[in-house]
């Protein structure tokens, strides 16, 4: 019997190792954002991580005060952590992202890890970010864009024309594990999503050896409709639910 | 003496008269996403945000009526709406990269006389967040910077040459800013529309960057 789902957090990120290359799904809000499984990779405690998303998170101590500051306009709920919590705990060394910035004057735990030396940025724009990505998933070596031409993006980077337009070379981003979050799943790791949480999520599925899906909820076989699945399961190894109630990142689960 | 500059939502007002029926609009994160409250009511245009929604409402500001799962890029919440599609973050970039996107109207801290872009970084800050901004700089039909013409130190944002990093060269067509609008093209910066109270020579004062002034040279209108 093929049965992805595994009873713990904790299971649900064995074998991540020092060192290892993690992409963490999520785009800037909490739906979208694969919580208790940054929470887990906390516990563990693996170090010199390479992350790979859109943003290096708030962490802990900033999302404190954004909780506050944006309940006049969106509910934040309380179990939201974000890739910030393995960086305020000294567990990355790199960041390849897309928004490394707080578009603020506050500085996060990634920016102050940058200006201290003790953390490295490649920066991306969202559509190369996610190219590089869907290169390691579908078994492409690399891609030629304009995008990033004659900007920062291009350091280093081979220059070809094609049709007149100079373009360049970008290669596939392979990673270790990926980490998701998903609506609904199935045993056999079938995903849909809901709104606008589906960013990120299907794209690094399947772009790492493991990935693993955080979702709210697992239905039966044959509940999710084939024509409205999202991910396929072949793209996913295994199946974590969220608890019901809001439970700290640092109790083991 | 100059006259009055227009405020934030008056130049949202102003770039959103570059709305027309069918449009797909992409609007950047600030003060580009203020440009939905405004789109003119008898023409029908699409917004898309580049984490995976086309088509969305307007921008919800309680938070009894605001759905985490329904944000904009700026993780704003926004409204539903009839004919709305949700897509992965790699379809969304293939709309904007594939050159599906008619306008976007981005934030700007420089724009150059040859319409190269510098809006990435944060004043103050050695890290910058190119997000969406540079796929859609470099790939929508028409982009358009929104911005005002000062910085708030009063420093030029129209610039020889930018200072703060690239974030796309030579892409953005029009520039509208808090005294006027402007037409970027290959034989300079154009002057298209002033606003009211306003001459020619001090729009030029604040701006190092020779400014063609045309003959059809228009006021500035909202409607």
């Amino acid at each position: 019997m093929i049965n992805k789902i595994v009873g713990s957090f904790d299971e649900a990120v064995a074998g991540m190792t020092d060192g290892s290359t993690v992409l963490i799904a999520g785009f800037g809000g909490p739906a979208e954002c694969p919580s208790y499984l940054i929470a887990a990779v906390a516990r563990k405690g693996v170090k010199d991580l390479t992350i790979v998303g859109n943003t290096g998170g708030w962490g802990q101590q900033l999302l404190d005060v954004l909780r506050t500051r944006m309940s006049v306009i969106l509910r934040m709920p309380p179990d939201w952590y974000d890739p910030g919590l393995l960086v305020e705990r000294g567990q990355v060394k790199k960041g390849i992202l897309s928004f490394a910035a707080a578009p603020a004057r506050i500085l996060t735990p990634f920016e102050q890890g940058v200006l201290a030396g003790k953390v490295e940025l490649e920066l991306l724009g969202q559509g190369t970010l996610c190219e590089r990505i869907r290169a390691a998933k579908s078994g492409i070596a690399g891609f030629y864009t304009p995008v990033g031409v004659g900007t920062v993006v291009a350091e280093g980077k081979e220059v070809r024309e094609f049709n007149g337009r100079k373009h360049l070379l970008e290669l596939a981003l392979p990673s270790d594990f990926a980490l998701i979050k998903a609506h609904k799943a199935d045993r056999y790791g079938n995903l849909i999503y809901r709104g606008t949480a589906r960013t990120f999520n299907p794209v690094m599925a399947g772009a790492a050896r493991v990935t693993v899906a955080e979702v709210d909820e697992v239905v039966e076989l044959g509940e999710l409709d084939p024509e409205a699945v999202v991910t396929p399961g072949v793209y996913v190894q295994r199946v974590v639910v969220r608890p019901k109630e809001p439970r700290p990142w640092n109790e083991p689960m | 003496m100059p006259g009055e500059r227009l405020d934030e939502q008056t130049m949202a007002i102003r770039a959103a008269k570059e709305f027309q029926e069918g449009m797909i609009i992409n609007l950047g994160v600030g003060m580009p996403t203020f440009c939905s409250n405004f789109v003119p009511p008898d023409i029908e245009i699409l917004f898309h945000s580049e984490n995976g929604v086309l088509g969305f409402g307007s921008i919800v500001d309680n938070p009894d009526e605001a759905d985490i799962h329904l944000i904009n890029a700026g993780a704003q919440p926004v409204s539903p709406k009839p004919g709305m599609s949700f897509m992965d973050h790699a379809e969304s970039l293939c709309i904007i990269r594939g050159g599906h996107i008619d306008i976007t109207i981005l934030g700007a801290i420089q724009v150059s006389e040859k319409g190269d872009l510098a809006n990435y970084t944060i004043p103050g800050k050695q890290i910058g967040s190119l997000g969406g901004a540079q796929d859609l700089a470099f790939c929508a039909k028409k982009v358009i910077a929104l911005m005002t013409i000062s910085s708030k130190e009063g420093d030029p944002k129209i610039v020889k040459e930018c200072t703060s990093p690239l974030t796309a060269p030579a892409c953005v067509h029009q520039i509208i800013t808090d005294v006027g609008v402007l037409d970027v093209t290959p034989e300079g910066l154009v002057l298209r529309e002033i606003v009211p109270g306003w001459t020619p020579e001090e729009v030029q004062a604040l701006t190092p960057v020779r400014l063609i002034v045309p003959p059809d040279l228009k006021e500035m209108t909202l409607l």
